[in-house]
């Protein structure tokens, strides 16, 4: 129920705490016996692993996207290294002193420069095309099936669920020395997001205090949250699991310390979890972690 | 052109009974000035390489405690950013080996401006001093070597080790502003009769379209770092939302200057391996109108791409598609300069001496630092890659790799001309060889980790980070180690007894530095030399 039921004593303190909250006709001590509605999440961790070589498993179409035109031009930048290293290996190898003693005098050669400057031109063309178009792609960000206002604060995350009237809670990580087996470090929150799977969601960003990033590279999205300003971008997530960002613009002491978890689940399980949010997360300023009565997540395998 | 030896120790006659004081705190001479600024680039080399030592020991493992306090590792990455830019790779290539061969490379006396030379060179040791107050005063300067607001605001960091390092880039944009003019008017002025534009040297080219870029982009960081100091300590809000400022504006001036800036630090570094290819090679420069002007399309361009560093702030869609397009333009030119390096060497007679090595590295680590530059170009792609590994990567390959290469190059290149003493081959190889690998071995990897999206600035990591981590620390122990072999070479050089010949590497090389002996005597030149 909590991620300290490892301990009988604040598993005591905890059920000693709901049933103080039923005392007073809260609804937490019924949510004990309810099924958990991010259980979804659990079952799929979209978390990076030790000596990754590529992008995270694409979560959403935009990941994928970004996937795929991210192969498609590194292969031509590879072709390009290639090409680059092949020619001057074999100009090392051909035109070194033992073998050619005699250096020719050319400087000039017209046709040779019309092509490297040519051929490169083709090569940005081909690029350009593709980009342009997932530019347009990130860029479209209307008709979403909801809005979460995502605020940095230094250092966590607020997230607002404009769809939801009141729904408004901070997400602080949980400190290296409170890592309950199957939370990642340095990952893993105390109040994760929580997203339907399959809806078009509009994130708006903004900052309460410096600048932060609001990275989720699993998802392709990424934007600067800056005070006085509010930038958007949107995902599609495509199945229920749970996945990680971090804050990725510099923003003092406890940078590395604003790590985001979103907890993605079947539209009807996301729904069923804003009642019982709304009914728990009633302040909106709560400023440090909450004994929360959502249960705790229960992931798998940290490191897959 | 006909100076001997002995016309040489009659030109030194008399500059050596002036006192240390007299010589290097009052000097006017552009060869005493360009030594002051490598050893300006030596000590900052120092500073700013032990600052990443430090930072790579942290990032060893996840979780480790040599550094404890987020501040203390913010002030740490913000001094290596500055230093390693403003105190080692401009006065090494720009006021360090410009000043040294430009003037004797256009057959000129010295500079133009001898007393505004000296004047540039102790404005950006005094910022030194500042920049050092700013990393170990207080909790030392955090917001980055971008410094963007409203981090390093009065309110988000108080104290005076902020105002210490935005006055200390004040220092080192006013002394990079009077190199710049004095580089134009000594480039444009003071060439020999016959040294017509067409003919300068590539390396002067260079120096004369970055002195244009300094120029036109150091008033720009000027006025952005002067917004910020009045918005710290004058109750102004440039960058205040509160006030009706915006952080962004910032972003926006810091990368009108930053932009170039990257120019500014990798194009005296082509300048100088034109000279070394085509020496090596003994063959003349391919295509050199097309070089020359490369760099003049590449310093064009490099003014109208700055919003590329904002791709995930805010600007408009249109925007990034147009900051985009312009940068990916760049690549033409500066494909135009690779092409051409490869086609000098070709059918060239290449000797592999130590700055043959550092250009032919340069040159291949270069391309593949471009190659990432490309990817990193779109907009779309950088939604994933910005502010990641990936990101720290690439900007390590052009300029760990790329500029750095080309300052050993050059060392190497020159330094028997600047002190009369030739290195030790066999440990300039065994410098190039273990500071390849080192910095190869500390850099890949760092593409692995922003693809699996770590971030930059963090001086702790989720465990799954570790692997590649530890690969890079290793790398960056190589490097370090790399480094001790440098200065076992500089010992050597300095205790040599070796006399060297006017052209110590012979027919390749043909500029005019090779005409004067070696050390270059103080006033170079005892008659203009004509240029036919």
């Amino acid at each position: 129920m909590t991620r300290r039921d490892g301990s009988a004593l604040k598993l005591a303190g905890m059920l000693a705490l709901a049933a103080a909250l039923a005392a007073h006709g809260h609804l937490a001590f019924a949510q004990s016996v309810t099924p958990d509605p991010t259980a979804a999440a659990d079952g799929y961790v979209n978390a990076p692993h030790n000596w990754q070589l590529w992008f995270p498993a694409a979560g959403s179409p935009m990941q994928a996207k970004i996937d795929w035109l991210m192969q498609y031009v590194l292969w031509i930048m590879l072709g390009v290294v290639g090409f680059v290293a092949i020619l001057m290996g074999y100009t090392m190898w051909r035109f070194r002193a033992g073998r050619n003693p005699k250096p020719s005098q050319t400087t000039h050669n017209t046709l040779l420069e019309v092509i490297w400057i040519a051929v490169p031109c083709l090569i940005l063309v081909a690029i350009i095309v593709p980009s342009i178009n997932l530019i347009y792609y990130e860029a479209n960000d209307s008709d979403p099936y909801m809005t979460v206002t995502v605020t940095g604060h230094q250092w966590y995350w607020e997230y607002k669920y404009d769809s939801v009237p009141g729904l408004d809670y901070t997400s602080y990580m949980i400190p290296d020395n409170e890592i309950q087996p199957g939370e990642i470090r340095r990952l893993s929150v105390d109040h994760p997001m929580v997203l339907p799977v399959g809806e078009k969601i509009r994130f708006v960003i903004t900052s309460a205090d410096v600048l932060h990033g609001f990275y989720l590279p699993s998802l392709g999205v990424q934007k600067y949250a800056i005070p006085g300003t509010t930038l958007t971008s949107w995902t599609t997530i495509t199945k229920p699991g749970t996945y990680y960002g971090q804050c990725n613009q510099i923003c003092g002491l406890d940078h590395d310390a604003m790590p985001i978890e979103i907890k993605a689940v079947p539209l009807n399980d996301y729904l069923a979890w804003t009642k019982i949010a709304l009914a728990n997360y009633t302040d909106n300023t709560v400023s440090q972690p909450l004994s929360s009565p959502m249960p705790r997540n229960q992931l798998a395998d940290a490191t897959r | 052109m006909s100076i001997t030896a002995d016309d040489h120790a009659l030109l030194d006659h008399g500059y050596h009974k002036k006192s240390f004081v007299a010589r290097w705190l009052m000097s006017t001479n552009h060869k005493d000035i360009g030594t002051l600024y490598i050893t300006m680039a030596f000590i900052g080399a120092c500073f700013g390489g032990t600052l990443s030592m430090i930072m790579r020991q942290q990032l060893m493992y996840p979780h480790n405690d040599i550094i404890t306090n987020g501040d203390t590792w913010n002030a740490i990455i913000t001094a290596h950013g500055l230093i390693m830019i403003f105190w080692f790779v401009m006065p090494a290539l720009i006021g360090g080996m410009g000043n040294w061969f430009v003037p004797m490379m256009i057959g000129a006396p010295d500079m133009a401006f001898p007393r505004l030379n000296n004047m540039s060179f102790w404005f950006l040791a005094c910022g030194f001093i500042f920049v050092l107050l700013g990393l170990f005063l207080d909790s030392g300067t955090g917001a980055g070597w971008t410094l963007y607001p409203p981090l390093d605001n009065a309110q988000y960091s108080p104290g005076v080790a902020t105002d210490f390092s935005l006055f200390s880039l004040h220092l080192a944009g006013i002394s990079s502003l009077l190199g710049a003019i004095n580089f134009i008017a000594t480039i444009l002025n003071m060439r020999a009769p016959g040294m017509t534009m067409h003919k300068m040297p590539l390396f002067c080219w260079a120096i004369l379209v970055t002195a244009f870029l300094l120029l036109l982009a150091i008033p720009v960081l000027a006025g952005a770092v002067t917004m910020l100091i009045m918005d710290r300590n004058f109750g102004t809000s440039f960058f205040e939302p509160s006030g009706g400022g915006d952080p962004v504006l910032f972003q926006h001036l810091f990368w009108f200057f930053g932009h170039p800036e990257v120019y500014i630090m990798i194009l005296p570094a082509f300048g100088i391996i034109s000279h070394v290819v085509s020496t090596f090679s003994k063959k003349p420069i391919f295509g050199y109108l097309g070089m020359a002007y490369a760099m003049v399309i590449i310093g064009f361009v490099g003014f109208v791409v700055w919003a590329h560093h904002m791709f995930v702030s805010a600007i408009s869609t249109d925007s990034r598609i147009y900051f985009e397009v312009a940068t990916l333009v760049i690549a033409v030119p500066t494909g135009i300069k690779v092409f051409s390096w490869i086609a000098t060497m070709w059918g060239g007679s290449i000797e592999f001496k130590t700055p043959m090595l550092w250009a032919i590295g340069f040159i291949f680590l270069f391309v593949i630092g471009g190659a990432t530059g490309v990817v990193l170009a779109n907009a779309g792609l950088d939604q994933e890659l910005h502010n990641d590994y990936f990101l720290i990567a690439h900007f390590h390959y052009v300029l760990s790799m790329g500029a750095a290469f080309a300052i050993f190059a050059g060392f190497y290149f020159w330094i028997g001309k600047m002190s009369g003493h030739q290195y030790p081959e066999f440990w300039g190889k065994v410098h190039f060889w273990s500071f390849f690998i080192g910095v190869n071995l500390t850099f890949f990897p760092q593409h692995f980790l922003g693809l699996a999206g770590m971030p930059r600035r963090y001086p702790d990591y989720a465990d799954a980070f570790a692997g590649w981590n530890y690969v890079s620390s290793i790398g960056s122990i190589i490097s370090g180690a790399s480094t001790l072999v440098f200065f076992y070479v500089l010992w050597r050089v300095f205790t040599s007894k070796e006399v060297l010949a006017d052209n110590y590497w012979g027919e390749g090389a043909t500029t005019l530095e090779w005409a004067v002996p070696s050390p270059a005597p103080h006033h170079t030149f005892e008659d203009v030399p004509i240029i036919r």
